[in-house]
C-alpha cells in the first residue's frame, strides 16, 4: 500500500460508483462517437474508392477480341481470313476445385503433359476473372463434350472465338507472315488488358506484323454483374468488336501460290514484278513454313522441325537471302557500258581465259567464243568480254548502275527487315578493308562474283528496270497515291541492245533454250547466272554435296519487246542456272496461259510426290519418327 | 383527460417503442439481405423479437431480491451447462457451443454474459466496505471470472470469453476496487499478450494478423473485412437504396444477414442509416445507465451497469469488426443481426435493467 487512504463506508463507496459509472459511459459514449467518425470517414472521406470497388465486384468486364482484317491479293482474294474456332478457356475465380476439373479437361481434350503444365503455369500467373486458355481449335465434338458436362465443370468457360487462317498455307508464310499470342514482353509494353484476352492475336511477322495497326480492330466488351461466385446474374450490356481494315495487296494469290508448288523440292525463291507499276505480284519462297501452325500456337516439334531444316524455311529468301548474283548482272554491267559510252558492236576475242596481272580468269567456256561483242556477250554470257570491257570502263561506272537499278538498295516495302547487300566500289572497299580496290576485284565483280550479293527482290527490281528503262519501285500494297513512274533516262537503242541481247538468251543462241514459253506471240527474254558457292576445290559446282553446289539463277521478264512482266529465280544449289529458269518459264507463263502452266506443275508434283502440304506432312512425320532426313530430292 | 390506467402507465412504452425501432430496422435490412423476402430471416426474427419483448416485460416484474437471491445458484448452474457443452463436444466428436432446447439453439456462454454480472454484483454487494481493498475482494471474482472465461475459450469463442471479461471487469471496477490494480492489471496484460497471443487458436491468430493488415489476404480471410469496408464506403452518405446492394446481393458480403449486418445495412441506408442505429443504441445505453445510477441498492447499480456493459460490448466490437478496427470475432449485433442467442441475452439484460427501474420506484434509495 503506498499510503493510508480513509476507510470505505457505504457512503464513500456510493459516490464512487457514480463517479466510475460516469467514467464508464463516458468511455461507451466517446467509442461510440469514435465509432460514427469512423464510418463517415469510410462512407465519405473514401466513398470514391469503395464505390469503385464495389462497382468492379459486381460489374465483369470481358474483352471481346476484334476481328482481324483480312489481307486480300488485287483481286480481292483472301490470302489471309478468319474462321470460326472453338475453343475452351478457364475463368480462375470461378474455378473452385482445380484438380478434378483440370483432370477432366485432360481426358475431354487429350491434352498432353506439356499443355497441361502450361495451364497450371497460367493458372498461377492470372487472377480474378482474367480467364487462361485450355485448348484452341478444338473440334465439334470435343467441345460438345465439355458443352454436356459444363455444369460439373465450373470455372470452365467454352467460347466461339475466331483463328486466322491462310488458304495456301506455306506459299505465303514469309509474305504474309503469321499471327500469335503476345508474349510477356509485348503485354508489358502495351499495358492493355486486350493482350491477355484469350484468342487475341497480333502479327509476329511480316506483313500480317508491319500492319498490325491497321488489321486490328477495336475490341468489343460484355459488361455483365456477376455474384461472388461467378454466376452470371444478368448481361449490363455488349459492344461488338469492329473489325480491322482489310489490307490490299498488289500480289497474285493465283501466281504466289503457283509460284511457291513450282519450286518444288528445291530451296529458292521467286520473285514477279509488274514492269508498268512496280506491283510485286509474287514473293516466293520455299521452303516454308505453315502459317496456319504458327496462328494456332506451334508445337514444339513443329518448331525443332523447321528450325533444323538446312533447307531454312524459316527464312524468307526473297528478302532475306543474298547471293551473288553471277552472270545475271551481265545485261546491268553492258547498260552501264553502253551508256558510259561504248557502241555496242565493240567486240574482243574470247580464247577461254584471260590474263589480269599475273593470274588467269577462265571464261565459263572453257573452249572460248572467238570474237564476242555485247550480244553475244550476253546471250552466250561470256566472262572475257566482261573481263575486258570491265578493265577499260572502271568499276565505278558498274556499280553506279548497279545502285541506279536497285542492286544494294533497300525498298519501301511494308516488311519487317530486308538484306540490301553489296554493290562494291573503289569506295566501299577502301573503308570497309582499308584495301585498294584491285584489278581482280573488277573482273570479279563484273560477272556477280566477289564481293557482290544481292537478294532476289533487287534481281527482280533490276530486270524491271532494265527491260523498262523505268525507275520500276517495287510495292506490295496497293495504294492510289503513288508517284508516277520516272525514267532513268537510257538512250532508246540502249534498252532495245539489252532486250534484243536478253531475248537471244532465251529465243535465240543463248544460254536457256529450253526457257522458251510454250505460248504463241509471246517471247519471253532473260539472263542465266551460276553463283559459285565455294571454290573449285571442294566441289565441282555441278554435283556432289547438296550444300557445295552453285546457286542457280535467272531473271526475265516478257514480252521481250514490250515488257509486262519481270521476274527472278534463285535456287539454292540448284547446281547452276538450270535449275532456276524452268521455273521462270512456267511461271511466267502461268500469267499468260494459266491452263498450259498447271499442266506442267501438275506433272511436276506427281513426280515430287504430291503438294506443297502432302510432302511437308510426310517429311515432319518422317522426322518425327527419328528418321533421317531424306537428301534433297531433285537436284537439278 | 381520460385517466391513463395505473397497469398501462406502468408498462414501459417508450423503451417498447425504442426497441421495436432497432428491431424493425433490422427487419427491414433482413428482408433486403434475403433479395426482398420475408423468409427466410426477417419474419422468424421479428417473431422471435415479439416473444423475447413479452418475457422482458414479464421479467421486469420480478422482484430485484429474486435475481439476488438466485445470482449464485444462476452462475453455478451455466458453468455446469458449460461444462456439459463441453463435455458433448467431446463426446460428439467436434466443438459444440449450443444445447438444442427445441425453439432456440440456447448457448450457455451467452447465459454467462449475465450470469457473471449477477454474481459478480452479488458478490461486491454483500462485501463490507472496509474489505474493498483487500485481497478477499479479488480472488474470488477473477475466479469467478475465469472459469467461464476459460471454459468458453476451449469451445472456442474467443468473442464471448472477451465478453464475459468485459462485463465481469466493469463490475470489479466499478465496486470501488483500487485504481492502480486495474492500471497494474493493463500493464500485466499488455506485457503477456504475446504469450496470450500464442496461445490462441491458428485461425485466431490468422484473424489477429489480418486483422492488423487486412490487404496482405484480400481473397482470404481479410476478405470479410475487405468486403465490409466496401460495402460501407459504396453506401456514401445516402446508401444505395433499399434492396439495391450489390455487395449483399450479389454475396461478396459474407455474413451479411449475421455478424456483418452492419454493412449490409449501410450500403443501402448509408452514413444516414447507420448514424440512425448508432443514436438507437445510444438512447438503449443511455437509459441503461440512468437506471444504473437512480437503482436503489447496491446490487441494482452494479448489476444494471454490469448489463449495460454487456449490451455496450456487442454494439462495440461488432461495429469495429465491420469497420476494420477489431479482428474478426463472431460477435453479433444485437437486435439487429438474425439469430436467437444474441437477442435472448439483450432482451433478458433489458428486462433485468427494467426489474432494477422499476425497484428504484418501489422504494427509497438506500444511500442517500
Amino acid at each position: 500500500m503506498p499510503r493510508r487512504k480513509p476507510p470505505i463506508t457505504e457512503a464513500s463507496r456510493g459516490i464512487t460508483f457514480t463517479r466510475r459509472a460516469l467514467v464508464v459511459g463516458g468511455t461507451q459514449a466517446t467509442l461510440g462517437v469514435a465509432l460514427a467518425a469512423r464510418m463517415a470517414y469510410i462512407s465519405v472521406v473514401e466513398n470514391d474508392r469503395y464505390a469503385l470497388e464495389s462497382e468492379s465486384n459486381r460489374v465483369n468486364l470481358t474483352l471481346i477480341p476484334p476481328r482481324r482484317g483480312w489481307i486480300v491479293d488485287r483481286h480481292g482474294k483472301a490470302m489471309a481470313n478468319n474462321r470460326v474456332s472453338l475453343r475452351i478457356d478457364i475463368i480462375p475465380d470461378r474455378l473452385h476445385n482445380k484438380e478434378l476439373v483440370l483432370g477432366q479437361l485432360k481426358t475431354l481434350l487429350k491434352l498432353d503433359g506439356d499443355a497441361m503444365e502450361r495451364i497450371n503455369r497460367d493458372l498461377n500467373a492470372a487472377s480474378g476473372f482474367q480467364p487462361v486458355a485450355v485448348k484452341e481449335d478444338i473440334s465439334e465434338a470435343e467441345y460438345a463434350s465439355v458443352l454436356v458436362r459444363l455444369p460439373d465443370l465450373p470455372g470452365i468457360a467454352p467460347a466461339r472465338g475466331f483463328a486466322r487462317y491462310y488458304p495456301t498455307g506455306a506459299a505465303v508464310g514469309h509474305l504474309i507472315g503469321y499471327v500469335g499470342a503476345p508474349n510477356a514482353e509485348e503485354y508489358q509494353e502495351a499495358k492493355d488488358p486486350l493482350y491477355i484476352t484469350p484468342g487475341f492475336k497480333i502479327g509476329k511477322q511480316a506483313l500480317e506484323k508491319y500492319f498490325e495497326p491497321v488489321l486490328r480492330g477495336k475490341p468489343g466488351a460484355r459488361r455483365v454483374e456477376v455474384t461472388a461466385r461467378g454466376k452470371v446474374v444478368r448481361d449490363l450490356s455488349t459492344q461488338s468488336d469492329v473489325q480491322g481494315k482489310t489490307v490490299h495487296l498488289t500480289i497474285d494469290a493465283e501466281l504466289q501460290y503457283y509460284a511457291a508448288r513450282r519450286i518444288g523440292p528445291e530451296s529458292g525463291s521467286v520473285v514477279v514484278i509488274d514492269c508498268l507499276t512496280g506491283d510485286v505480284l509474287a514473293m516466293a519462297s520455299m521452303p516454308s513454313f505453315d502459317p496456319n501452325s504458327f496462328s494456332s500456337g506451334i508445337g514444339v516439334a513443329e518448331y525443332k522441325w523447321l528450325s533444323q531444316n538446312d533447307h531454312v524455311p524459316l527464312r524468307n529468301k526473297t528478302l532475306s537471302g543474298l547471293y551473288p548474283p553471277g552472270s545475271t548482272i551481265k545485261p546491268m554491267v553492258a547498260m552501264s557500258f553502253l551508256e558510259a559510252g561504248l557502241p555496242a558492236s565493240a567486240s574482243t576475242f574470247c580464247g577461254g581465259g584471260l590474263r589480269v596481272g599475273n593470274r588467269v580468269f577462265h571464261c565459263w567456256q572453257r573452249r572460248g567464243h572467238g570474237q564476242v561483242d555485247m550480244a553475244k556477250g550476253i546471250y552466250q554470257s561470256c566472262d572475257v568480254y566482261f573481263y575486258h570491257f570491265a578493265q577499260q570502263m572502271g568499276m565505278d561506272v558498274i556499280a553506279a548502275m548497279g545502285k541506279r537499278l536497285g542492286l544494294g538498295q533497300k525498298f519501301p516495302l511494308p516488311v519487317p527487315s530486308q538484306s540490301y547487300g553489296t554493290v562494291p566500289s573503289p569506295a566501299w572497299k577502301q573503308e570497309k578493308y582499308g584495301r585498294p580496290w584491285a584489278v581482280a576485284d573488277t573482273v570479279n565483280a563484273t560477272i556477280g562474283q566477289g564481293y557482290m550479293l544481292v537478294n532476289p527482290t533487287q534481281l527482280a527490281v533490276m530486270a524491271a528496270r532494265l527491260a523498262t528503262g523505268n525507275i520500276v519501285m517495287p510495292h506490295l500494297t496497293q495504294d492510289a497515291n503513288r508517284a508516277p513512274v520516272q525514267s532513268l533516262g537510257f538512250a532508246p537503242d540502249h534498252i532495245g541492245v539489252v532486250r534484243e541481247a536478253m531475248n537471244q538468251v532465251v529465243n535465240g543462241l543463248g544460254t536457256a533454250g529450253r526457257a522458251r514459253l510454250p505460248v504463241e506471240d509471246v517471247k519471253m527474254a532473260g539472263k542465266t547466272g551460276t553463283a559459285q558457292v565455294v571454290s573449285l576445290s571442294k566441289g565441282s559446282g555441278k554435283g556432289g554435296l547438296w550444300k557445295y553446289r552453285d546457286h542457280g539463277l535467272f531473271i526475265a521478264f516478257a514480252p521481250f519487246d514490250a515488257p509486262r512482266y519481270a521476274a527472278a529465280v534463285v535456287i539454292e544449289h540448284g547446281g547452276g542456272s538450270g535449275a532456276a529458269y524452268p521455273i521462270a518459264r512456267d511461271v511466267m507463263t502461268f500469267l499468260f496461259d494459266r491452263e498450259k502452266a498447271m499442266a506442267a506443275l501438275e506433272g511436276f508434283e506427281a513426280g515430287w510426290g504430291g503438294t506443297i502440304e502432302e510432302r511437308m506432312a510426310r517429311d515432319f512425320a518422317a522426322w518425327k519418327a527419328g528418321a533421317n532426313r531424306p537428301p534433297p530430292e531433285g537436284a537439278a | 383527460m381520460i385517466p391513463v390506467p395505473p397497469a398501462i402507465q406502468r408498462i414501459p412504452w417508450k423503451l417498447i417503442a425504442l426497441l421495436s425501432a432497432i428491431t424493425g430496422f433490422g427487419l427491414l435490412v433482413l428482408y433486403s439481405a434475403a433479395g426482398g423476402s420475408m423468409n427466410p430471416w426477417a419474419l422468424q426474427q421479428g417473431l422471435r423479437f415479439l416473444a423475447f419483448l413479452v418475457g422482458a416485460l414479464i421479467l421486469a416484474r420480478f422482484p430485484i431480491k429474486l435475481f439476488e437471491d438466485f445470482a449464485y445458484l444462476a452462475y453455478i448452474g451455466v458453468v455446469v451447462l458449460l461444462i456439459g457443452v463441453e463435455l458433448l463436444g467431446f463426446v460428439g466428436g467436434g466443438s459444440q457451443r449450443w444445447l438444442d432446447l427445441g425453439i432456440v439453439n440456447l448457448q450457455p456462454s451467452e447465459l454467462m454474459k449475465i450470469a457473471i454480472v449477477l454474481a459478480l454484483a452479488r458478490f461486491y454487494a454483500q462485501l463490507p466496505p472496509g474489505n474493498t481493498r483487500t485481497w478477499t475482494a479479488l480472488w474470488p471474482a477473477l475466479v469467478m471470472i475465469g472459469v467461464p472465461a476459460g471454459l468458453v475459450m476451449l469451445q472456442p469463442d474467443l468473442g464471448t470469453a472477451l465478453a464475459i471479461c468485459a462485463g465481469g471487469a466493469v463490475v470489479m471496477f466499478l465496486s470501488g476496487l483500487p485504481l492502480w490494480w486495474f492500471g497494474s492489471a493493463a500493464l500485466a496484460g499488455a506485457a503477456a499478450l504475446p504469450i496470450l497471443f500464442s496461445m490462441l487458436h491458428d485461425y485466431q491468430q490468422k484473424r489477429v494478423l489480418i486483422f492488423l493488415d487486412p490487404e496482405s489476404d484480400p481473397l482470404g480471410a481479410g476478405y470479410h473485412i475487405s468486403q465490409s469496408k466496401i460495402a460501407i464506403g459504396s453506401g456514401g452518405i445516402g446508401g444505395k437504396g433499399f434492396l439495391n446492394g450489390s455487395q449483399s446481393h450479389l454475396d461478396y458480403l459474407p455474413e451479411g444477414h449475421t455478424d456483418f449486418i452492419f454493412a449490409t445495412m449501410a450500403e443501402e441506408w448509408g452514413l444516414i442509416g447507420g448514424l440512425a442505429l448508432l443514436f438507437g443504441f445510444f438512447l438503449l445505453l443511455r437509459w441503461s445507465t440512468r437506471v444504473a445510477l437512480n437503482a436503489r441498492t447496491r446490487f441494482g447499480q452494479l448489476a444494471a451497469a454490469g448489463l449495460t456493459m454487456t449490451i455496450f460490448f456487442y454494439v462495440a466490437i461488432n461495429l469495429m469488426m465491420v469497420m476494420g478496427l477489431a479482428p474478426v470475432v463472431g460477435i453479433p449485433l444485437p437486435l439487429f443481426s438474425y439469430g436467437g442467442s444474441s437477442m435472448l441475452t439483450v432482451m433478458t439484460c433489458v428486462g433485468m435493467i427494467l426489474a432494477i427501474e422499476n425497484d428504484s420506484r418501489t422504494g427509497t434509495r438506500r444511500f442517500h
